[in-house]
């Protein structure tokens, strides 16, 4: 912030001395040649040691800050593994065990210290309101840490052009009372909500023969152990569909559900060969596994 | 031998399309340069006003998520390479032979060579939207985005072949110039009295013999990986994928300074000619180019503050990106005191002039706050980059290659571009670009993301978005009054003599348009601004001696031995586009391409010099 007022003062300086010049020395009818100058060596050392002045005073408080953010203050820590997929967030607690997608619970106050990998190009992680960005690369892990001061829920996206979804690779930090937080983690690891409608009842069964369950993980339902795709085992319990792409409710789930390349385009479980209900005619989803599936989905809470 | 050397008789035709194609004079080899070059840039227009009309509205769809990340990444492509690259180049082949009081440069066919290997090259490139889909992984392509399993299909094998065989047209003219610029200035014209754009035009030659290589590199490794399978970028067979990101900045950066160099070059030669100074330090602002040149080359990693390099190269890079703001601050200062006690003339040369100063202040002050590596980690990837690039590269080097259009076109073509149009254009163009590209600022510091075809209203991003495609419209039309002003000033401009603006440098001394051997007797100079102390005497003391003394008489052409056409340059040109296809589709190809290059080279080196005219 101090750049910027540094840079407007100049920008207002410089131009200020412009204009003036421009004006004052206008050529007027009838003038004859000016002075011929070549130059000043004072001046000359004059306006090369400022810039190098002011660029020095900038250089000290640039090296401190790097430093700082480069390794996260001693103390208490939490650490999330995220992977990042093409386009969503795979999020990992490794003390707890929980995995979910797409949104990071944090304990209000507490250090946060991110490590993060891709499953597949560069992405980048930036939650614009807790820390600058940083770049994930497949085959490596890089990291950063940030701490949320006040229980908020906080926008993050993907920073990295990825493909042609990009755009929808958004997620949320939400930080919450500490309590809060360990209350979440307890029911992360409980097994999925038990159907209780009919509807609900046919939709897992829906997700099973479908094929949905190559890629989910829904723990509680016998098969669904995939990897590929998000875990869905308390999807319903998410504030958002599709990576931050839409608010979580049974309209957009339906949307969702009926057509995700027009959500969003080009992702893997409209195209792969291997979602099965998306790409293969025998698999389709009629209206009414469509209507079964977001019951059911929503019920995970 | 006989045969063969009738076989190889050299293009006599002095008419038509033909004289174009077989020409190796630098002027006329300038003006291919310029024309075809506008016209790029005008296609690079075009794609970004589709991508602003996309962004005028949250949720718009004009054009596909596909296509949209086509058109950013060609639009980049089309302005760096196709647009202000060769613009400047234009510059170069119209005026560093006259500007140095030399008949040509020093390897016309060469010259000619490198032109039609740059317009092939750029039809390759260009040919994706034609033959299946552009590029769409961004200019800067970084792995593993452009590998074949992320991206199928041809794209990036036009972003591979377009830019290498763009990569053999800039080596080989600058060179040219290198040479040109060493050996064939006139007498007296010792380095240091030579003008500052002859100076730029050196530098820049340098920086594209050094850079053009690494990406090469760069190039010819995603390819295997691409065509053979090698895994240069393979992160799953261990390879390390930020290598791209270094082998594409160590080219990338000084990449910049190749499209802003020649922009100073141009500034301060106008500056000091609407304000009848000379350049107000001339020494400095020489080595400052140099210092920026150098430095250049240390800066690369400031792209890739967020890559994770560690608080130490970060700092590095911090502060080498930061001393290289001095140079450039001391340019400025330089320009500012050269029309301080001056006799300043607004013509249009000179409102772009200094239209690109004010725009370059703000562009290099938002580059300084990119520099401080902890904000950078926010402002990264944001529209605010996209700003601070866009006041360099078009309120920086387009501003200046405007200045540039409007000071040199009366020398090209003989007649005056009309100046009352010309200041709508500029105004029309300065209004409009600052309403497109300031918002950006605010847009960037809020946080919107680039290289994203579409957004959400509840970002709350509209009001700017829909600001920016209006001042995108209205430098679109700056543009087309440009347009008209050049057409209608072709016909019926003013007809401008041969020192239309009171110059300060030898191409003045001569007629508009040129003589096609430029100086009948090759002048004599005594010091810098050698026109000008011609006209006027050492430091406009005396009053003005034999002006155009040497050259105003004409002198015929007699023993003035000039290169013949040849149409060798562009077979071998098209050679390379073939051969460069077959790298695409089928080696089979390539090979018959390089035999066509290789015959037309033969054929080049065989070729019987000119018969003397008399």
């Amino acid at each position: 912030m101090v750049t910027f007022w540094v840079a407007a003062f100049i920008f207002v300086t410089v131009g200020i001395g412009l204009i003036y010049t421009v004006i004052r020395f206008r050529r007027k009818p009838g003038q004859g040649i000016p002075k011929q100058v070549h130059g000043s060596t004072k001046l000359e050392i004059g306006w090369t040691i400022v810039p190098i002045i002011i660029l020095g005073a900038l250089a000290i408080p640039t090296v401190m800050t790097e430093f700082y953010i480069s390794e996260p203050p001693a103390g208490d820590q939490l650490t999330i593994n995220v992977v990042a997929h093409q386009w969503w967030w795979e999020i990992e607690y490794p003390e707890s065990g929980v995995i979910t997608a797409n949104e990071l619970h944090v304990p209000v106050g507490t250090t946060i210290n991110v490590e993060m990998t891709s499953n597949d190009v560069i992405h980048s992680f930036w939650v614009p309101k807790l820390a600058g960005k940083m770049d994930i690369f497949p085959g490596k892990t890089t990291s950063l840490w940030f701490r949320a001061d006040e229980v908020d829920e906080y926008f993050g996206q993907c920073a990295e052009f990825c493909g042609e979804s990009h755009v929808w690779m958004k997620f949320r930090v939400l930080a919450e009372p500490i309590s809060e937080f360990e209350a979440w983690q307890q029911k992360q690891l409980a097994d999925a909500a038990k159907p209780t409608t009919p509807e609900e009842t046919q939709g897992a069964s829906t997700f099973v023969a479908k094929g949905c369950i190559a890629c989910h993980t829904i723990s509680g339902v016998l098969g669904a152990a995939g990897v590929i795709g998000p875990n869905l085992t308390h999807m319903g319990g998410r504030g958002t569909i599709a990576a931050g792409t839409m608010e979580m409710n049974q309209d957009n789930l339906r949307e969702w559900l009926s057509d995700p390349n027009e959500v969003k385009p080009g992702n893997i479980m409209a195209n792969s060969p291997m979602s099965l209900a998306y790409t293969n005619p025998n698999f389709a989803l009629t209206a009414e596994d469509i209507n079964n599936l977001v019951a059911f989905l929503h019920s995970l809470k | 031998m006989a045969s063969i050397a009738g076989a190889l008789r050299r293009p006599t035709s002095p008419t038509g399309l033909w004289r174009w194609m077989t020409t190796v004079d630098h002027k006329k080899i300038g003006v291919l340069y310029g024309v075809s070059s506008f016209l790029f840039f005008l296609f690079g227009g075009l794609e970004a006003l589709i991508m602003r009309v996309q962004l005028a509205r949250a949720g718009h769809d004009i054009v596909s998520p596909e296509v949209f990340s086509q058109l950013f990444t060609m639009h980049a492509l089309t302005m760096i390479f196709l647009g202000v690259m060769p613009l400047s180049a234009a510059f170069f082949n119209l005026m560093v032979p006259l500007m140095i009081g030399a008949r040509d440069v020093a390897f016309p066919r060469l010259n000619a060579f490198s032109y039609w290997v740059f317009l092939f090259g750029a039809i390759v490139l260009q040919s994706g939207w034609l033959l299946g889909g552009s590029p769409n992984v961004g200019w800067f392509a970084y792995a593993p985005l452009t590998s074949s399993s992320f991206s199928p299909g041809n794209g990036m094998e036009f972003y591979i072949v377009g830019l290498g065989i763009l990569g053999i047209s800039s080596v080989a003219a600058a060179l040219n110039f290198i040479v040109t610029i060493i050996n064939m200035r006139a007498p007296g014209m010792s380095l240091m009295r030579m003008p500052v754009f002859i100076w730029m035009t050196l530098i820049t030659s340098f920086l594209l013999i050094t850079a053009f290589p690494v990406i090469t590199v760069g190039l010819i490794e995603l390819y295997f990986d691409r065509t053979f399978g090698m895994n240069f970028f393979n992160s799953a067979a261990g390879a390390d994928v930020v290598l791209w990101q270094h082998l594409f900045w160590v080219f990338g950066h000084p990449e910049v300074y190749i499209l802003i160099l020649p922009a100073m070059g141009i500034v301060s030669e106008v500056l000091p000619t609407f304000s009848r100074k000379p350049l107000f330090g001339y020494p400095v602002v020489v080595l400052s180019g140099i210092t920026i040149g150098f430095m250049g080359w240390a800066v690369w990693s400031h792209h890739m503050f967020t890559v994770g390099l560690g608080p130490i190269a970060n700092s590095v890079f911090a502060i080498t990106t930061m001393s290289i703001a001095v140079p450039t601050a001391v340019k400025i200062f330089n320009w500012i005191a050269t029309m301080w006690g001056g006799s300043i003339s607004l013509k249009t040369p000179m409102l772009f002039a200094i239209g690109f100063i004010a725009m370059f202040v703000i562009g290099g002050l938002s580059g300084v706050m990119h520099s401080v590596a902890p904000a950078d980690a926010q402002q990264q990837d944001t529209y605010f980059v996209v700003a601070h690039l866009h006041y360099v590269l078009f309120g920086g080097s387009i501003f200046a290659i405007f200045s540039g259009i409007y000071y040199w076109f009366p020398k090209a073509s003989g007649r005056m571009l009309n100046d009352r149009i010309g200041q709508i254009n500029f105004w029309l163009v300065t209004i409009g670009f600052n309403l497109a590209f300031f918002p950006m600022h605010f847009l960037g510091l809020d946080g919107m993301p680039r290289r994203q075809y579409t957004y959400q209203s509840e970002m709350g991003w509209d009001l700017w978005n829909l600001v920016s495609t209006t001042g995108s419209l209205i430098l679109a039309i700056g543009i087309l009054v440009f347009l008209h002003n050049f057409f209608r000033s072709l016909r019926h401009g003013e007809i401008a003599g041969n020192d239309p603006w009171d110059g300060r440098t030898l191409e003045w001394s001569i007629s508009s348009p040129p003589p096609e051997y430029n100086f009948a007797t090759i002048p004599t100079v005594h010091g810098r601004d050698a026109f000008w102390e011609e006209k006027y005497g050492h430091d406009g003391m005396n009053v003005p001696a034999s002006v155009e003394a040497s050259n105003a008489t004409e002198e015929g052409h007699h023993g003035i031995h000039m290169p013949s056409p040849s149409y060798m340059p562009m077979i071998a040109a098209i050679g390379l586009s073939v051969a460069g296809y077959g790298l695409i589709y089928h080696f089979a190809a390539s090979v018959v391409g390089a035999c066509i290059t290789l015959v037309a080279i033969f054929g080049w080196a065989m070729e019987p010099p000119a018969e003397p005219t008399e």
